[in-house]
């Protein structure tokens, strides 16, 4: 394609940085203020009702933690597979991965809460039930806190990796650092899908010690995977109307996006499927037990909510070309996925707490806005100390002049 | 046979053959073709020239909805046919479940959808493009075989309301084209 290839567009340097008075450098702040707010909010009020604060505080953690994996996991798929047409996105995606260390911070609080999450934290519960005892070599505090640090270096270690040597590659422009993160990638990726399984497997799985589906830990990364590109295409948007790499982040990009989103809605409800699938099949009590709780009282709406929600109404609307090459429509399709991820965590995580049914709580919300405003002021900060494209990749000509066929 | 011959213009003369030599020289030969309210033509190229459509003033092709109402009909007999099997044909008690256990259903029905979807966008692909054409008028020309190697034409049929045989010569010539010929059926 070279030979036809048409030439970049000539652009000013300064076009690819935050300009210096632009209101997104005062992301940061803003978003500081949201989080001091919003957690202090939580503890204030969640002080009297820890069960619902914690709960509350997980499912808003595990949100942005969601979106600054399926950062990670992009960014590392696109050095994989030395790709060409995403260099003008891609440092959307680093900004995300680089929350994981501020993130991080959100998990050390529940680490108190693990009491009032988890059933098997406590000695007189697995003392009376054979199973948890069965379970104690793997499902015990220590072991589970060394997991939990484990986990998070991984992640901040290879956040901060990548996104140092693509820093260092802005300056230098060597060929050779993508060289080496490419060959970093595929090992790095094998790391990421251990250390995503096994978290979910304890962060989320473990809510309900008696119940296992081997498969949780794939449904819980497809869910990081809509949210990250959900993210992904609202930013490249919001950006645009911001006045931000008008000419760098066209329709082009947003159009490919969109179809990652709309592949990963098809892939998480591939998955989703597949887990209710067998376990209905088989009907073994031990593992109904999770969908039987979902479905009883109104956490029978929220399934079917999730069902249609996170997959019939978005597979359709986003399945014309035309929606996901129009701004608006993809905005929109993005924001109502983002929204019913928030669902699909909150379907997981509350039906611990509220065996009855939904009881949405006030603590629901002000978590979301303090983790909501952590994610925001990491990105930001991020956004500011970096191009906001990789300016020294050497295929980031050929992403300025992607087009799909 | 449609698929096997193109539908061609009547007479003894196709049309004209003009080549170009750059692909920037076809894309901009192509927008005065579509401005000049051409229809019955096509360009030719050894490889996909980007935004060549939009040059060419192309509709959207219609293949998505093919592609979409033959995966709804797959799903649709996959669904269909497990259901009239398990309730009407031959209804049997499968660990008791109803007989009208639609997610046992959904993995065939998935699978049928996809079937339909696939062969929907290949074979309408086929249908839309007139093939398998083992013969086209163009083959006559000894230059055309160029447009499978460095080559980029563009070919009007004589049957184009607007086709003039002199005219459009001059035409294709004064955008740019380095060869105009006629071929002929």
């Amino acid at each position: 394609m070279a030979e036809h290839a048409i030439a970049p567009p000539a652009l000013h340097p300064d076009v690819f940085r935050l300009p210096a008075a632009h209101p997104w450098t005062r992301l940061p702040l803003i978003g500081s203020a949201l989080a001091v707010t919003g957690l202090g909010a939580s503890l204030a009020l969640g002080l009297g009702n820890r069960p619902q604060l914690w709960h509350s505080w997980l499912v808003a953690s595990l949100f942005v933690l969601s979106l600054a994996l399926g950062g990670l996991f992009f960014v590392l798929t696109q050095h994989a597979t030395s790709a060409g047409w995403s260099g003008a996105v891609r440092r959307i995606a680093e900004n995300a991965m680089a929350t994981l260390p501020f993130v991080a911070l959100l998990f050390a609080p529940l680490l108190l809460g693990m009491g009032e999450l988890f059933h098997w934290s406590h000695a007189d519960a697995v003392a009376s039930d054979p199973l948890l005892a069965h379970k104690r070599a793997y499902l015990n505090v220590p072991f589970f806190v060394a997991r939990t640090v484990l986990y998070f270096a991984s992640w901040c270690g290879l956040a901060l990796w990548f996104g140092r040597l693509s820093r260092r590659q802005d300056r230098s422009g060597e060929h050779e650092l993508s060289r080496r993160m490419r060959r970093a990638s595929a090992p790095a990726l094998i790391l990421f899908a251990i250390t995503v399984t096994f978290a979910s497997f304890d962060w989320l799985m473990s809510l309900n010690p008696h119940w296992y589906s081997t498969i949780f830990g794939v449904y819980f990364f497809a869910g990081c995977l809509v949210g990250i590109f959900a993210f992904m295409s609202l930013v490249a948007i919001a950006q645009g109307r911001a006045g931000l790499l008008v000419e760098v982040v066209t329709v082009e990009h947003r159009h490919q996006i969109g179809q990652l989103l709309f592949a990963f809605v098809a892939f998480w409800a591939y998955i989703a499927f597949s887990q209710y699938f067998l376990i209905w099949y088989g009907n073994i009590p031990e593992e109904t037990g999770f969908f039987a709780e979902r479905l009883s009282g109104s956490w029978r709406p929220a399934s079917v909510a999730l069902a249609v929600g996170h997959f019939v109404v978005p597979f359709f609307f986003l399945l014309p070309r035309a929606v996901k090459r129009s701004s608006a429509a993809l905005a929109a399709g993005a924001l109502w996925l983002l929204a019913m991820h928030l669902l699909d965590l909150y379907w997981l995580v509350m039906p611990n707490l509220h065996h009855g049914g939904m009881a949405p709580h006030l603590l629901d919300f002000t978590t979301l806005l303090g983790a909501g405003g952590l994610f925001l002021a990491a990105y930001g900060w991020s956004s500011r100390r970096q191009a906001l494209v990789p300016l020294g990749d050497p295929r980031l000509s050929e992403s300025l002049t992607f087009e799909v066929i | 046979m449609a698929l096997l011959r193109p539908s061609l213009p009547p007479g003894d003369r196709f049309g004209l053959l003009a080549e170009f030599p750059t692909p920037a020289a076809l894309y901009h030969a192509c927008e005065g073709v579509r401005d000049a309210g051409f229809t019955r033509w096509d360009a030719h190229a050894p490889f996909p020239v980007h935004g060549l459509d939009r040059a060419m003033g192309l509709r959207p092709t219609r293949l998505p909805w093919i592609s979409l109402a033959l995966a709804l009909a797959g799903g649709a007999a996959g669904m269909g046919l497990q259901g009239w099997v398990s309730t009407i044909a031959y209804p049997l008690n499968i660990s008791g479940k109803p007989f009208f256990s639609w997610p046992a259903f959904v993995p065939i029905t998935f699978e049928l959808a996809v079937l339909g979807g696939a062969a929907g966008a290949v074979f309408g692909m086929f249908a839309l493009n007139q093939l398998p054409t083992l013969w086209h008028p163009l083959f006559g020309s000894q230059r055309f075989e160029r447009a499978s190697d460095d080559g980029f034409f563009i070919s009007i049929e004589s049957w184009d309301p607007k086709f003039d045989a002199s005219a459009t010569a001059e035409l294709l010539r004064g955008l740019g084209a380095t060869n105009v010929e006629t071929v002929a059926c």
